[in-house]
């Protein structure tokens, strides 16, 4: 039988699309309990590709025959073994190229909706990760928010639409990823922006995101509003695009809220994510879209792939916004929080210009979910 | 510590450090000490999972210049 060879876009269209995928994961066991591939309708059996060395026969049963059928593993090697010895065996099977690095690191840009005078607001969703970026297009402008660091995705993504990119903004200093944007910037001649409280240590230019900077993008002047909101760092900032859009960076996600200890600061930073959520975000129109900087389940996406949920809908919904009493609150967000994400300190380093590891290690260090949140 | 054979797998990619360690292991006899050289970042979970489904012992375990070294001795 044939092995097939398996593409991330491939996989993530079968996630957005919610089908049935039976993955067989051989990766160490530990690796696959803390991360994996996941889709609402997915299947999965972990066999670590190192117990399969002397034949499949005995695993054969576990594996469906009558269902399409993934191998995958850390970087590709292990899952084309695995895949080879099922095929001999006579089971059609696919394996993902360039594996788990791979899919941490593959975007799907969704539209989310149509702005003004023909203006367009795209989200980038990193499934394998977690991470959400923007994109706000008009009249040949771009403006980019929370990019990720795969800077040739949204440079492509510019290019194929025919615009300019003019604004880069990152509403925090990220410590779960990698940031793309002064590097596009750099690449652009484009502004970038880094709220200052949270710049105290970066060592490149930035300009100043400060409360109720106003940004218009294109022509039809798609507006771009600061709004501070911090909480998960010092200087996390929101942005209310064209009135309709709230970009929450890391403070509050669908289900979840940000997580105040990512800087070693959870105690001094409870009281301005309390602030944050249940006084400065309270005074915003109902209506407003949420559109956060991470997604936690992949429940959280809507039919169309995006993460996008009305603010009015988050206040009655998410526990994170209905905790009454302050002191249950800070204990909420400051005890038992959930493992903090790997190599946070050094990708916090990466994002002040501090070190510039190359691209291997980067990888190594974003891999695994991002865990920015509390539920 | 008796070291009785050594494999050098530096330089390759995963699964190939797992299938010769193990091809290597099966060459050696039991209580008998496998050193194994190792540049795949993989093989630091990987080796010491694999070396305890089967029941061997990893007595030691050191990283000098991006070389991982792991001393493994054959379950008896």
């Amino acid at each position: 039988m044939t092995v097939n060879k398996w593409t991330a876009a491939k996989v993530a269209r079968k996630v957005i699309d919610q089908e049935e995928l039976f993955i067989l994961d051989v990766r160490n066991t530990d690796a696959f309990e803390d991360w994996k591939i996941e889709g609402q309708n997915f299947e999965y059996v972990n066999i670590p590709y190192f117990e399969l060395l002397d034949g499949v026969d005995e695993v054969l049963t576990k594996i469906p025959a009558d269902k399409e059928v993934l191998v995958v593993c850390a970087k590709e090697g292990s899952s084309i073994m695995v895949a080879e010895m099922l095929s001999e065996a006579g089971r059609e099977v696919g394996y993902l190229e360039g594996g788990m690095r791979a899919w941490s690191s593959y975007l799907e840009p969704i539209k989310v909706a149509d702005l003004k005078n023909g203006g367009e607001l795209y989200q980038f969703v990193r499934l394998g990760k977690g991470c959400l970026s923007y994109m706000i297009i008009s009249d040949g402008e771009a403006a980019i928010i929370d990019a990720v660091r795969f800077t040739d995705v949204f440079l492509d993504f510019a290019k194929e639409k025919g615009v300019d990119i003019k604004h880069v903004f990152d509403t925090h200093l990220h410590a779960d990823h990698i940031s793309g944007g002064r590097h596009i910037a750099a690449e652009t001649g484009a502004t970038y922006y880094l709220p200052p409280k949270d710049a105290t240590e970066v060592v490149f230019p930035y300009t100043p995101l400060t409360e109720r900077l106003n940004v218009k993008v294109g022509a039809s002047q798609i507006n771009v509003e600061a709004l501070y909101s911090p909480g998960h760092t010092i200087g996390s900032t929101s942005f209310v695009i064209d009135n309709r859009f709230l970009l929450t960076g890391d403070i509050l996600f669908m289900d979840s809220i940000g997580r105040p200890d990512l800087a070693g600061k959870a105690e001094d930073w409870v009281g301005d994510l309390r602030e944050t959520l249940y006084k400065r975000y309270r005074e915003l129109a109902e209506d407003l879209v949420v559109l956060p900087a991470h997604f936690m389940i992949i429940d959280e996406l809507n039919e169309d792939g995006t993460v996008a949920r009305r603010l009015g809908d988050l206040f009655k919904e998410n526990h994170g916004l209905n905790i009454e009493d302050e002191a249950e609150f800070r204990r909420t967000v400051t005890d038992n929080l959930p493992p903090q994400p790997n190599a946070h300190e050094q990708i916090r380093q990466i994002n002040m210009g501090k070190i510039a590891p190359d691209e291997d290690e980067q990888t190594e260090m974003e891999i695994g979910p991002n865990r920015c949140a509390v539920r | 510590m008796n070291i009785t054979k050594t494999l050098d797998a530096k330089g390759l990619a995963c699964p190939m450090p797992i299938v010769k360690t193990k091809k290597a292991m099966d060459s050696i006899s039991s209580g008998e000490v496998l050193e194994v050289l190792v540049t795949d970042k993989g093989a630091i979970n990987d080796i010491p999972a694999w070396a305890t489904a089967g029941g061997h012992t990893i007595i030691q375990q050191k990283t000098e210049a991006d070389v991982l070294y792991f001393y493994i001795q054959k379950a008896t």
